[in-house]
Formats: C-alpha cells, sequence, structure tokens
C-alpha cells in the first residue's frame, strides 16, 4: 500500500534528474554545434542581403540579386577561378610529392633522413610572413616574374609539409606483417601497393589533399608576397574590405560551404553502399 | 601446387639468419619430408618464427640454401613459392572482409568468379565461419580471426603450409578442437604442415616428427614417441616432459649393459641407449618409470632417499625425493596409484626402482639443468605474445 503511494514522488524527481543527466551531452553538443556554425549562418543569410549602403553588415532587405548575378563585379570571379585553380595544381602536386616523400622517410634507411625530417617540419614552424619575404627574395633573385606561377610554387611548397606529416602518420601505423601477408598470398609488389599499401593509406592521402586545398585556396599572407599583380580569392576578399563587401563573396562562400558539406555526404553514401554491396 | 603428385621435401641446408651480431638461427640443416605434419618446438625466443619467415622468403639467410624438391628457393620472392603462412599476429587485411582476406590469394593467381566462392565458402566451413563471411576483422574475437588466418591459407592448397603458434590465442576446447581438425585437413590435403609451437603436448599429439629446437640449433628430431623414450640432450630431456638426471663415471660394462657409478651406488644403462661407453655419462630417467620398491624386484636400477613431499593427484601420486644423486636436485617419481592411496609422509625413506631398459645416456658433459627453465612455460602459457 504505502509503496504504491509514495512511489510516483520519487520517480518524478528521478526521470527529470535523468532526463537532465541524459541530455546534458546532447546540450553541449548543440551549443558548441552553434558555436561553430553561427557564423557561416551569417555569411549564408548576408547573401540574401540587399545591403543599403555600401557594407554588407547590417540587414536591410531580402533579395536574391546576388545569386543571380554572381559575377557582378567579374574581377571577383575571375579570382575565385585563378584560386580554385591554384588550388587544384598546387594540391595534386603536393599530394603527389609528398606521399612519396612519406613513403620514402617511413620505408627506407637513406643518408640525410633524418635531416629530411628536420626539414620538411621546417615550412609548419616557420612565420608564414618570413616564409613569404623569403621566397620573394628567391624569386627575385631567380627572376621569376611574379604572378600565378610563383604563387603556386609558394603553394606546393608549404601544402608538401602538411601531406607528409599526414600521409607519414598513417603508414607508421600500419602493421608491416600486412604487406608481407600480401606477399605470402602471390601479391606482387605492385598487387601488394595496390590491393593492400594503398587501400589502407587512402584515407590519410585523400585527408591531406583536402588540408592541401583549403590551405592553398585560402592562403593570404604567402601568396601576398608572390602575387604580383596577380589577384587571388583572399585578396579581393582583403581589398573588397576596405571599399565594402559585396554580398557576392557571401554566396562564394556559401557555395564553397554547402560544395564540400555535399562531397563529403556523397562519399559517405558510397561509402555505406560499397559496404552493404 | 599441391595438386597432382607427390608433394616434394623441404631442405634446410646449412642456414645461418643473423641480425647484426646476434645469430637467431646457427647453421640449421634439416629436412622435412614431402606430406608431414613437421612440428618446430621450442622456447620463446629461438628461432622459430625466423626459420619460417626464410622458408616464407621473408626474410633471406645469411648463408645456406632452401629447397623445395631439388629447386633452389633461397632467394625467390615470398610470391613465387608455393607456400603460406599463418602469421603468428593473424596479419589480416583490416579492409577486407572475411570472405575478401580469404580469397586474396586466390584473386592474385588468378581464379575468377565462382571458382573462387566455391572454395573460399567451401574452407569457411571447414573453419566454421561461413556464417561471418561478410564480416571486418576487426569485428572478430581472436580465435575467429587465427581462424580466418588459417583458412586464408590453406585455401591456396600450398605445398608447404606454415604455421607459426596458429592456436596461440584459443581457449582450450576450441584448441583441440582446431588440433583434431587442423590435422584432419592435412591428411586430407596432403600438404607439408610445419607447426610451430611452444606447446609441448600440442606437438606431441599433432605431429608426425617433431624438432626441438634451442638457440638457434636444433637439439633432436624424431617421431614424438622415440624422442621422449630415448632423448638426446638434457635440454630435450628436460624440456620435452620431465626427466631425472644424475652425474655419473661408467666403470664398466656388463653384457649389452653399462655400469655407471652414480652418487649412492651404482646403476644400469642399455649400450644402444647411451651416448659414450666410456668415461663421464648423465644418467636419466622419466619420473613415470620409477616405481616404488616393494622388496622383490631384481635386475632393476635403484636410488634410495628421503621423502620432501607427497602429492595425490587421483591416478598418480607424486614423490618428490631427496637422494644422494645431488641434494640440490631433488628426484620426481609418478607413481599410479593402482594399489590404493599410498602411505608415505615427508620424511619416511623411500626406495624406488626402474627397469634398465628404461634408462638413457647423455653425453656427460651435458648441462643437466638444461631446458629446466622453460618448464611451465612449455604447456599452458597463452599471453605469451
Ligand atoms: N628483425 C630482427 N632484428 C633483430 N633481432 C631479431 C629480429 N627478428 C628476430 N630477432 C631475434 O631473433 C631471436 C629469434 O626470434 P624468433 O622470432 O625467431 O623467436 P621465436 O622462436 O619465434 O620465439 P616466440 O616463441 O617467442 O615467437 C630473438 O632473440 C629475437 O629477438
Ligand atoms: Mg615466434
Amino acid at each position: 500500500m504505502s509503496t504504491k503511494e509514495a512511489a510516483p514522488r520519487p520517480s518524478t524527481w528521478h526521470r527529470t534528474s535523468r532526463w537532465i543527466r541524459n541530455h546534458l551531452v546532447v546540450a553541449y553538443g548543440l551549443a558548441a554545434l552553434f558555436y561553430l556554425f553561427l557564423p557561416i549562418a551569417v555569411v549564408f543569410a548576408f547573401s540574401f542581403n540587399k545591403p543599403a549602403g555600401r557594407q554588407n553588415s547590417t540587414w536591410n532587405q531580402f533579395s536574391l540579386d546576388a545569386w543571380r548575378n554572381i559575377c557582378f563585379d567579374p574581377s571577383m570571379c575571375t579570382a575565385v577561378g585563378l584560386s580554385l585553380r591554384i588550388a587544384l595544381i598546387a594540391t595534386t602536386i603536393a599530394t603527389l610529392l609528398g606521399t612519396l616523400i612519406a613513403f620514402a622517410l617511413v620505408r627506407h634507411r637513406f643518408r640525410g633522413r633524418a635531416l629530411t625530417n628536420l626539414l620538411i617540419f621546417l615550412p609548419m614552424a616557420t612565420p608564414e610572413v618570413v616564409l613569404g619575404s623569403s621566397l620573394l627574395a628567391l624569386f627575385l633573385n631567380a627572376g621569376l616574374p611574379l604572378g600565378p606561377v610563383t604563387i603556386t610554387i609558394a603553394h606546393i611548397m608549404f601544402c608538401i609539409s602538411f601531406v607528409v606529416v599526414t600521409v607519414k602518420a598513417r603508414l607508421q601505423g600500419m602493421d608491416p606483417r600486412l604487406e608481407e601477408a600480401a606477399g605470402d598470398l602471390y601479391a606482387n609488389e605492385r598487387q601488394t601497393f595496390r590491393y593492400v599499401t594503398l587501400p589502407l593509406v587512402a584515407p590519410g592521402i585523400a585527408a591531406a589533399a583536402l588540408l592541401s586545398f583549403s590551405l592553398s585556396f585560402d592562403d593570404y599572407i604567402i601568396t601576398n608576397f608572390n602575387s604580383g599583380s596577380t589577384l587571388t580569392f583572399p585578396m579581393y576578399i582583403w581589398g573588397a574590405a576596405l571599399r565594402g563587401i559585396p554580398p557576392q563573396v557571401n554566396v562564394v562562400g556559401s557555395i564553397m560551404f554547402f560544395g564540400s558539406l555535399a562531397i563529403v555526404l556523397v562519399a559517405q553514401l558510397a561509402g555505406r553502399a560499397r559496404r552493404k554491396a | 601446387m599441391a595438386t597432382a603428385g607427390r608433394i616434394e621435401d623441404l631442405h634446410i641446408v646449412r642456414v645461418t639468419k643473423s641480425f647484426g651480431a646476434f645469430t637467431a638461427v646457427d647453421d640449421l640443416t634439416l629436412t622435412i619430408p614431402g606430406g608431414s605434419f613437421f612440428a618446430l618446438l621450442g622456447p620463446s625466443g629461438c628461432g622459430k618464427t625466423t626459420t619460417l619467415r626464410m622458408v616464407a622468403g621473408l626474410e633471406e639467410p645469411t648463408a645456406g640454401q632452401i629447397l623445395l624438391g631439388d629447386r633452389d628457393i633461397t632467394t625467390s620472392r615470398p610470391y613465387q613459392r608455393s607456400i603460406n603462412t599463418v602469421f603468428q599476429s593473424y596479419a589480416l587485411f583490416p579492409h577486407l572482409d572475411v570472405f575478401e582476406n580469404v580469397a586474396f590469394g586466390l584473386r592474385r593467381r588468378g581464379v575468377k568468379g565462382d571458382d573462387v566462392t566455391k572454395q573460399v565458402t567451401s574452407v569457411l566451413e571447414l573453419v566454421e565461419l561461413a556464417s561471418l563471411a561478410r564480416r571486418k576483422p576487426g569485428q572478430l574475437s581472436g580465435g575467429q580471426q587465427q581462424r580466418v588466418a588459417v583458412a586464408r591459407a590453406l585455401v591456396n592448397r600450398p605445398d608447404v603450409l606454415l604455421l607459426d603458434e596458429p592456436l596461440g590465442a584459443l581457449d582450450l576446447k576450441l584448441r583441440r578442437q582446431m588440433q583434431i581438425e587442423l590435422k584432419r585437413i592435412q591428411s586430407e590435403v596432403g600438404t607439408t604442415f610445419i607447426h610451430v609451437t611452444h606447446d609441448q603436448e600440442e606437438a606431441m599429439t599433432m605431429a608426425d616428427t617433431i624438432a626441438v629446437m634451442n638457440a638457434g640449433v636444433i637439439e633432436q628430431m624424431g617421431a614424438p614417441a622415440e624422442m621422449y623414450d630415448l632423448p638426446k640432450t638434457a635440454f630435450v630431456a628436460n624440456f620435452l616432459g620431465q626427466s631425472n638426471l644424475v652425474q655419473g663415471q661408467i666403470t664398466g660394462q656388463e653384457g649389452d649393459l653399462l655400469v655407471v657409478r652414480v652418487p649412492g651406488g651404482d646403476v644400469r644403462v642399455p649400450v644402444s641407449r647411451s651416448a659414450d661407453t666410456t668415461g663421464s655419462l648423465v644418467v636419466g630417467v622419466r619420473p613415470e618409470k620409477l616405481r616404488v620398491a616393494n622388496g622383490n624386484e631384481a635386475n632393476v636400477n635403484r636410488v634410495r632417499g628421503r621423502v620432501l613431499d607427497v602429492s595425490f593427484i587421483g591416478v598418480s601420486t607424486q614423490y618428490t625425493l631427496e637422494t644422494p644423486w645431488d641434494p640440490e636436485r631433488p628426484v620426481t617419481c609418478f607413481e599410479q596409484n593402482d594399489e590404493g592411496a599410498p602411505d608415505v609422509k615427508p620424511g619416511d625413506t623411500l626406495e624406488l626402482v626402474w627397469e634398465y631398459a628404461y634408462t638413457f645416456g647423455l653425453d656427460g658433459d651435458e648441462d643437466l639443468e638444461a631446458g629446466t627453465q622453460f618448464l611451465g612455460e612449455s604447456s599452458t602459457d597463452d599471453e605469451d605474445e
């Protein structure tokens, strides 16, 4: 009898406290996500703004103008295109070279290996201002005209370091016996690489490529030293900030964000489908 | 491939493997008959894995040759040898599921479509993993992974299958089951199995031939019963089962028996079971060959001593005696309890006897302690590695 009457009260209290305990982590998580995505949301929202003055910083009126007419300022679209091209080339070359260096560093004992390890690390540790100005001095002395070529060379240089570090970590974490097992199971060196080494290192290479791409795409400091009169997208924004950033910049930012989100989603779905098949 | 015709013998000829100044395998010569179940038994670090790796082609010998039949395979690449390995650490491909792991060797050899499915399925059924074919190795228990490793090697029907402690991670029941299974598979496919283990019981129950390895060299090789009955070195006497050993001096010969003076009296050793006929000799006998004297025996060896410990184990009773042989090294006796529980207490004096024919004689320079430090390790440990 007494248990029947007494039961509801503690259970209500318990239920509430349990609810709080169970949902605290979720609440924290949501708060963190909110904090991370708020700026992006603002960027996205303001791409639909029709700024009253020059600055696109106070909400005025909803409009699709910026989306309908992205290349309102043709120099912006040129800058975006150039940045994309440079990022693609730099990523491709840096990923290729960096992956090869990582394999050499992990798999082979050669003279100067320790030194190479150190040198690879240097560009990451050096302040970008120093890196940019040294490169400028180098290009000037070499008589290379500043422009897209020098920018790309500079980007490849600092991206390589990140690629090497990322791929190396992945390689070092791999059990060397797996490759031996492949050899034992009639795979020659090429097949071992194709069916065992590459699939196991691929996530590292992909991560390195993504990292390179974003590092190259948004680099401002080093680029600024070595661009001559060329304009990349970050430099365009920097310049526009003085005059007032047009909402088209927000459009480009939003497209970049949703584009990469779509790529990640597609990759995930493809992976899941392959696992199911 | 092991499909038609005779399986060829594997010859390891004067093979040495050094890592810097350290010699892991020292001038090893070994012939493993085609189609046999061969066990390589030895304590941890004695060079078993290194030997297998050289046979598989994963390590190149510092000196010597390896031949399959009359083909020299010393320097051929691993994928050029019809030899497969079950690795001590499994080495399953983490990015491939169980089916693809097993199919790996078949696909590399150009087997196609339905044939792959058929062969993989049948070998997975053999190791009772057919239902887990689509799992990744990371989703399997240690024992299941081990069985995948066995299946992955076996599906290729190689001339020689190398098994590096393949049953180490299994519990006792599954281990016994897999031992029987492996033995059955071996007689079915006729492949030469080289099975590395430091479980002497496993080696003795499974293998046609055992080689006991110690510190990079083969101490002795032969059929299990033969090796147990007549060990040739103190290491084998102590490592493969247990032995009572005593240092003695040969004083004469009576027909086909040698008379050996040991502390506390003479013992007799058949000439055919002795390593030497003059000078010093290490005399040995297995504990279960000893029995408590009842006063009526004639023509037996004897040893008297003070009982240190009596432990009753049901089917037998184990006595430990301090004897004049060597007070530091007690004599052990496993007496069958066929006449009921004995009435012996620690401190009693007891006389033990055994037949001349069970005695063996080892070289007088043998170290009586060799191999004893691995007792206990040799039979039951799973945690090592
Ligand atoms: N790559 C190597 N470099 C240096 N020493 C090595 C190397 N591989 C093995 N050794 C040494 O060679 C000896 C034999 O090693 P091995 O792996 O053959 O032992 P094992 O008999 O298989 O032992 P376990 O039963 O513990 O597996 C060991 O002392 C080991 O330390
Ligand atoms: Mg080993």
